[in-house]
């Protein structure tokens, strides 16, 4: 019998709030937090939008010297956790300080500390460089930062899979509970690359939106007129527990991870293989690992990025998985709100996922006006929906053909 | 501004002490909770606002407040 694993406490930084709790109120609004980039000059530039945080206050998280030494995603990750810590009401105490684990995925570190100090170096020398680059630059500083914040001392990892860094990071450390090595984990994902040197990258390869003028109906999941995804930055952190351990001290208990799958497609460094069968194995193997069919599935939080050929071969995906029952099965891509955190979309759309269950109330994919693909299907075009449903599926995909699943549920005794 | 105060504006900002901390004997790792990556910096800090190097060296000589003074004078800083 599996040790089970439940969500006890969550935080967020998103494009469309500084909370939880305001991110969801963007979601059910259906808002868009996509707007002009403001973090740096995009003249000459393709693609001029993004969804960057707004009126983000680090102080409140992070002191000044800190703010100075540490890379926004660090930062990102260490107001996330506090708030997740804070709404699981766990402290930590130092007998049982190795029980806790903390795994926060990062598609891309600190680039933006990069990309300064390289500037630093080609003008003043390499004596100018300063000695917290790499201890900011490192993706895994995320989760030693927050580490040391709360003296969290069991298992520490970093998951860097791209797109599915958020995804892998919390599958990863509920399996690390399963098997017992901890009994709380902190997990989750996050990045913070909206850089010169990123969207100019990302453009290079033709995979962002150049909507410039319209930022809000830029990012358009599953809709014949998307043009690529939108960039957004954020983090999404829970904590993670083993059942008995929440239950032993009254934790109030969000939902259940019922199951994790990762695959790989072994097939492009960028594209998925048509019909995306990498991602149809990795939807059952999470199916199979909560001992789940795919006909208890109520709603799937889409990966969706408003690309072209993802967004079609997840819905063939999600055909091949489903046969004949991915009718009646509800699904969205909530980055047609939030744009694409990268290796904090798994995190976020974790949380998101389980408000989807707590709520009762179903994500729309906004700006979905004429669908290309999935015409038969429910992708809960452009306004939310109350339905109290009990399960659901979060897909994330990443670049290097890494696929990876969660499987959510209301707890039960 | 006197040099003393110069230098103890730099580290007020750098290390997020306050100016009554910064006593001439405050030894940076041991009073004012510096580690050697402050440090670093703030000697980094240093040579930017009065225009110098400091080798090494000279660098391991360097503990409190006083001896940062010291050193500047001597390189004929004032």
């Amino acid at each position: 019998m599996k040790r089970r694993v439940v969500v006890t406490g969550m935080g967020a930084v998103t494009p469309l709030g500084n909370s939880v709790k305001d991110t969801w109120e963007g979601i059910c609004g259906g808002r868009s937090g996509v707007a002009g980039i403001t973090k740096f000059d995009t003249t000459g530039f393709d693609t001029k939008i993004a969804a960057e945080l707004k009126n983000f206050d680090p102080l409140i998280f992070v002191n000044k010297k800190e703010l100075r030494r540490y890379d926004d995603f660090i930062i990102y990750s260490l107001a996330s956790a506090e708030m997740a810590m804070v709404d699981s009401g766990l402290r930590i105490e130092g007998s049982w300080a190795d029980r806790v684990g903390v795994i926060i995925g990062s598609a891309i570190g600190g680039l933006a500390t990069i990309e300064n100090q390289k500037e630093i170096l080609m003008k003043a020398g390499p004596g100018r460089v300063s000695p917290f680059t790499i201890p900011a630059a490192l993706a895994n500083l995320s989760a030693g930062q927050v580490s040391i914040r709360f003296s969290a001392k069991g298992p520490i990892n970093c998951t860097v899979t791209a797109c599915a860094s958020g995804t892998n990071a919390i599958g990863d450390a509920m399996r690390i509970i399963q098997q017992g090595y901890a009994d709380v984990m902190i997990a989750g994902g996050v990045d913070a690359a909206i850089t010169p040197l990123s969207v100019s990258c990302f453009n290079a390869m033709r995979a962002l939106s150049i909507r410039n003028d319209e930022p809000q109906r830029a990012s358009r999941p599953f809709d014949r007129d998307r043009d690529g995804f939108v960039m957004g930055e954020g983090c999404g952190i829970v904590v993670m527990e083993e059942l008995s351990f929440a239950r032993n001290r009254g934790a109030r208990i969000y939902a259940e991870i019922a199951g994790y799958g990762m695959t790989s497609d072994a097939f492009h460094m960028a594209a998925p293989p048509p019909g995306h069968e990498g991602a149809a194995r990795c939807m059952l193997a999470a199916l199979s690992d909560g001992d789940m069919v795919p006909g208890d599935i109520d709603y799937i939080n889409a990966h969706g990025t408003s690309t072209p050929l993802n967004d079609q071969y997840e819905i063939e995906a999600i055909r091949t998985v489903f046969g004949e029952s991915a009718k009646s099965v509800c699904i969205s891509s909530t980055k047609s709100m939030t744009g694409h955190l990268l290796g904090g979309a798994g995190g976020v759309e974790a949380i998101l996922t389980v408000k989807t269950i707590e709520e009762g109330v179903l994500p729309a994919t906004v700006n979905l006006e004429n669908p290309d693909v999935g015409t038969d299907l429910d992708l809960i075009p452009l306004q939310a929906r109350q339905k109290s449903i009990e399960t659901a599926m979060s897909n994330t995909f990443g670049f290097g053909g890494v696929n990876a699943v969660l499987v959510f549920k209301g707890y039960r005794d | 501004m006197t040099l003393e105060e110069r230098i103890i504006d730099i580290i007020v900002e750098q290390l997020e002490v306050t100016r009554e901390e910064c006593v001439p004997e405050a030894a940076f790792i041991d009073d004012l909770g510096a580690d050697s990556l402050d440090l670093v910096e703030l000697i980094m800090e240093m040579e930017e606002n009065f225009g110098m190097q400091i080798a090494d060296d000279e660098l391991e000589k360097i503990r409190t407040i006083q001896d940062v003074i010291d050193f500047l004078r001597s390189k004929g800083v004032s």
